[in-house]
């Protein structure tokens, strides 16, 4: 690769830099995008094509002990859906295996030739970082982070039960340190005490009490993780994955959740799980529009929307009572449960989303909805919890659906009835998304969310991950097939062929701590957790290639 | 490494702490290892059971070549290049092995092994492979060995020994450790053992359950029963060695524990019945889910067999057993295991990486590893390595060697080496030999198939 290259007569949609489909040049030198190259460098004629930057993935489950056990779990999975190694002679790829959980190959090679050129693991447990981080340099391509789950880790809960506000800031700035992490997350706060402690409970009300901690409700853990991320000042919020997850009227927890931070910054994460109306146990019924106007009218809020496509899912989550409540609707037999010690839970089952079934096809409906009814794309960005929604194979079919009000209603009309009647007709179901909007929702907003100023953009200054379309009437086809995609600047699709292997980055912060935290930290590790503290952290062995991407106070 | 942790004094002697000792599946990683750098030798290994001492203080580093060819001392470069040879000109090599060495090997070894279109196998088809495909069958509900040091108040040990295999499982993890919700060690707990002899791991239980051999199945599926509130016929104890009203007691205890949970080892997924013994306890603990947290795992042996598991799963999306001669990864225990491969005939050339299949498979498979080209990597001359075309002589894993290894529960540990070796580590010989083959099959001229030479040559 030459390190100058120049893309040519091509229709650029580039959302942050208000360029939305002029014929524009795009320099890069290497590997980022510059305001010019000199006349006779090598060009890409992109005439009749469009232009995006690479794709941004704010949210799905790809690397790491949780996937890997659905990796192992599904041999049936991946049989149907080999993935090649090309011709040595051509270019050295490694072989793989798809399905629901591609291995940690196929999944580089696939986000790449979709023309997504980052993805975000949404949820490891601290102690199997080294993990997550050891696979993630087995994924080819694209550059990856992950989220560190903190909302139910108990050395927190004893500090935050006794209001040490000031540890609790130097203990996360040390653990996102410790696992070379990207922000933080909470899953179903507060509940996996009741689960491991009290014979597989969960906790239903932000309001309730955790048990063994008199002092605890999931409101003051989320109150307090939102702020202690923002007094770090990292360039994403907490990622909330909310109580109750799944269960017909859990709307009312995740408006509960989004009014609990006051104003401050969070993002919701597959929002589409938590807006159901409904009671307990009883079917549910879509509370779309009141989330969708919630989030239009709060700027403090963003989301991603966890679409269900139907098909075959693997539902894995470290909400492990979500999963024991959802064998219950599986016709698969096979569950999984995987306690880590002080830090989480986790649940695995096989599952399938089917068009005839009044819920899948509410769910499904439901998530399309808040996409029609949200009002700024930027706070409402697509993703489908791959694998849990569906997986991210299928995000050219939703972008279809998303842009195509035609192919929308063929599919309204194949779904289960019942369920297309709960929804709420109206002037949104005629929508249809542009091809600006779909840049913002699948590139720009996430880069935007993230805090990461170098990606979903063609300024000067971003990195040269970008990806070059055949424009095309049928929305799947186009967005499934890039004919060119760069990463970093390396041609790796050209002219739809594998050309180039590329080795991604790790994307992870460094907030600055008190030193003094370890000696809170160490005893609590050497006497409740079964490695030494000073085994506990991870050595940048694991990191050979990263950027760290700085907090606002950096 | 942390330099905090190595303090040299003048006599030359190095104190390494918090290494792990790389043994057994427990993977203790709590080891103050004292270092003669003189005479290359650890003289001291703190908190190591009788296992680990015996791997720490016996270590030494023998002076052999780098690789015989043949049996010939040969060097480096030498070895390379006939291990490349014998790959690039293989039809269906086969590799084995793993279970002794870092992730950082596993990983290129499963690249080369991509490469050339051959088989991969790890020990684990002949420990807890079954048990890899009950979960395929019916899940698992498992946790990290802290969490049942914290939590469990009901132990149960079913077909192990880790009084004699895992030393320091009970103190460190599941009997006399002390957690959160344990404060009294095994006064906070019930201890089971069943097995079909009374082991040395018996004293420590508080239930002794002895089950007639070949009958663990039986008895788990009438556990089964009982937890469900099926009726149970009490002639179920001859079949078993077990009555009914010692299992109902069981039941009982396991059905009111807060978070219990079964420890097992290869008496199941090694006797008779196999996967349908782990999959039948895997069951157990999951059926039990519907009245209290419980907890199923598997007792695994090698230090880094269950990074082995992981490597393959990574990168392939299936365990062990994985063929890619297509192309792609298939899997079919029986068909690209191991010991079948070789005893049938089918490898016309072997890899094997930190193991000594030689020692311990059946006699038709050694047999037929004698027919064929094998390369092997080991720090020792074994019995493997003696029958080999190609042995290369490589450093000790978490002694010579840094990397990460996978304790049994799947918690990743960075290795503290605390020796320098002259010899390479088993991932920069692979990794040669990757170099090598990859330029070999990329000037070839025809593909692998077509090679009439070959043909003339069967």
């Amino acid at each position: 690769m030459g390190s100058t290259l120049r893309i040519v007569n091509g229709r650029v949609y580039d959302p942050a830099n208000d360029v939305d489909g002029k014929t524009r040049d795009i320099c890069i030198k290497d590997g980022k995008i510059v305001k010019s190259v000199p006349p006779k460098t090598k060009c890409i004629d992109a005439k009749g094509m469009v232009v995006m930057p690479g794709g941004v993935d704010i949210h799905c489950h790809i690397a790491g002990a949780k996937a890997n056990i659905a990796r192992k779990l599904q041999p049936d999975d991946h049989r149907r859906d080999v993935h090649h190694r090309l011709d040595l002679k051509k270019v050295n790829t490694r072989s793989g295996t798809g399905g629901t959980v591609p291995s940690t190959f196929t999944t580089g090679y696939r986000y790449a030739t979709m023309g997504y050129t980052t993805a975000m693991e949404a949820a490891v447990p601290p102690l199997l970082a080294r993990h997550t981080l050891d696979e993630f340099d087995d994924t080819p391509v694209i550059d990856k982070g992950f989220y560190i789950l903190m909302g139910n880790n108990v050395l927190l809960y004893q500090m935050l039960q006794e209001g040490r506000h000031e540890e609790i800031r130097n203990a996360v700035a040390w653990w996102l340190n410790a696992t070379k992490s990207y922000t933080t997350k909470l899953v179903n706060p507060g509940g996996d005490e009741p689960w491991k402690g009290h014979r597989n409970a969960t906790i239903t009300q932000l309001n309730d009490k955790i048990d063994g901690y008199e002092q605890l409700t999931p409101r003051k853990i989320i109150t307090s993780m939102v702020n202690t991320v923002e007094d770090l000042g990292l360039p994403h919020p907490v990622h909330i994955h909310c109580n109750n997850l799944g269960h017909s009227g859990n709307y009312k927890t995740t408006l509960e959740t989004m009014k609990a931070t006051g104003g401050r910054r969070i993002h919701i994460t597959h929002i589409q799980f938590h807006s159901y109306g409904g009671k307990p146990n009883e079917n549910p019924t879509s509370k779309a529009p009141q989330i969708a106007e919630y989030i239009n009218n709060n700027p403090n809020i963003t989301a991603d929307v966890g679409q269900v496509m139907f098909g075959r899912s693997t539902s894995m989550t470290a909400d492990a009572p979500l999963a024991w409540m959802l064998t219950r609707y599986s016709n698969d037999k096979r569950w999984v449960n995987a306690d880590t010690e002080c830090e989480s839970g986790c649940g695995i089952i096989p599952f399938a989303y089917q068009e005839q079934v009044y819920t899948h096809a509410l769910q499904w409906a439901i998530g399309l909805e808040l996409f029609l009814l949200s009002k700024d794309p930027w706070r409402m960005v697509l993703s489908t919890d791959h694998p849990n929604g569906g997986t991210f194979t299928s995000y050219p079919r939703l972008i279809r659906t998303l842009m195509d009000r035609e192919f929308r209603k063929q599919q309204m009309d194949s779904v289960n009835q019942k369920a297309v009647a709960k929804i709420k007709r109206g002037h949104h179901m005629e929508r249809e998304y542009t091809l600006q909007e779909i840049a913002i929702v699948t590139r720009a907003g996430p880069a935007r969310i993230l805090g990461l100023k170098n990606k979903g953009h063609l300024g000067p200054g971003a990195d040269a991950d970008i990806t070059i379309y055949d424009e095309h009437e049928d929305k799947e086809l186009m967005f499934s097939a890039p004919r060119y995609v760069l990463k970093s600047g390396h041609l790796i699709i050209d002219n739809h062929e594998f050309r180039n292997n590329h080795e991604g980055k790790i994307l992870h912060v460094a907030p600055g701590y008190d030193e003094g935290i370890k000696d809170v930290i160490r005893p609590f590790v050497e006497d409740f957790y079964t490695i030494k503290f000073d085994n506990y952290a991870v050595s940048d062995h694991y990191i050979p290639r990263h950027e760290v991407v700085p907090t606002a106070k950096q | 490494m942390g330099a905090a942790t190595e303090a040299k004094s003048e006599a030359n002697i190095k104190t390494v702490e918090n290494a792990t000792c790389t043994f057994c599946g427990c993977l203790c990683d709590d080891m103050v290892l004292t270092v003669d750098m003189d005479a290359k030798k650890i003289t001291k290994a703190k908190n190591a059971c009788v296992l680990g001492k015996a791997l720490f203080l016996s270590h030494e580093e023998e002076d052999r070549p780098f690789a015989l060819i043949d049996g010939k001392p040969a060097t480096l470069k030498e070895g390379v290049e006939e291990a490349a040879q014998i790959l690039a000109n293989a039809r269906f090599p086969m590799f084995y092995g793993m279970s002794d060495t870092t992730c950082e090997a596993q990983r290129q070894n499963v690249a080369l092994v991509d490469m050339v279109g051959g088989t991969i196998d790890s020990t684990t088809s002949v420990c807890h492979g079954p048990t890899g495909m009950a979960l395929q069958g019916v899940g698992e509900s498992t946790a990290t060995l802290g969490e049942i040091k914290n939590r469990a108040d009901l132990v149960i040990y079913w077909g192990g020994n880790p009084a004699e295999s895992l030393p320091r499982h009970f103190a460190r993890y599941a009997v006399t450790a002390k957690g959160m919700y344990t404060p009294n060690r095994k006064k906070d707990r019930t201890i089971v053992n069943v097995d079909v002899r009374r082991t040395k791991s018996v004293p420590v239980a508080d239930i002794f359950i002895q089950v007639k051999i070949g009958a663990d199945f039986e008895l788990l599926w009438a556990l089964r029963a009982l937890v469900k509130g099926r009726h149970v016929d009490p002639n179920i104890e001859k079949r078993t060695g077990v009555s009914l009203e010692t299992m109902k007691d069981l039941v009982e205890r396991m059905k009111n524990c807060r978070y219990g949970v079964l420890f097992f080892g290869m008496g199941l997924s090694m006797t008779r019945g196999r996967h349908f013994n782990s999959a039948a306890i895997l069951s157990l603990a999951s059926d039990l889910n519907e009245y209290t947290h419980f907890i199923a795992t598997p007792m695994r042996g090698h230090g880094n067999v269950t990074g082995a598991d992981i490597v393959v799963s990574w990168q392939t999306g299936y365990p062990f057993g994985v063929n890619f001669s297509r192309g792609y990864p298939k899997f079919n225990p029986g068909e690209f295991t191991a010991t079948d491969m070789f005893a049938r005939g089918d490898a016309d050339a072997g890899l094997i990486l930190a193991s000594d299949p030689g020692s311990n498979f059946t006699q038709a498979a050694i047999d037929h590893m004698k027919k064929i080209p094998m390369i092997v990597l080991d720090p020792k001359l074994t019995h493997t390595a003696k029958l080999a075309r190609v042995a290369f002589t490589t450093s000790h894993y978490g002694i010579n060697t840094g990397g990460t290894a996978y304790r049994s529960d799947g918690v990743p540990i960075e290795l503290r080496p605390c020796l320098d070796s002259k010899y390479p580590s088993d991932e920069e010989v692979i990794r040669a030999i990757y170099k090598r083959v990859e330029q070999l099959l990329k000037t070839r001229k025809k593909t692998k198939g077509t090679n009439n030479k070959r043909r003339k040559a069967a």
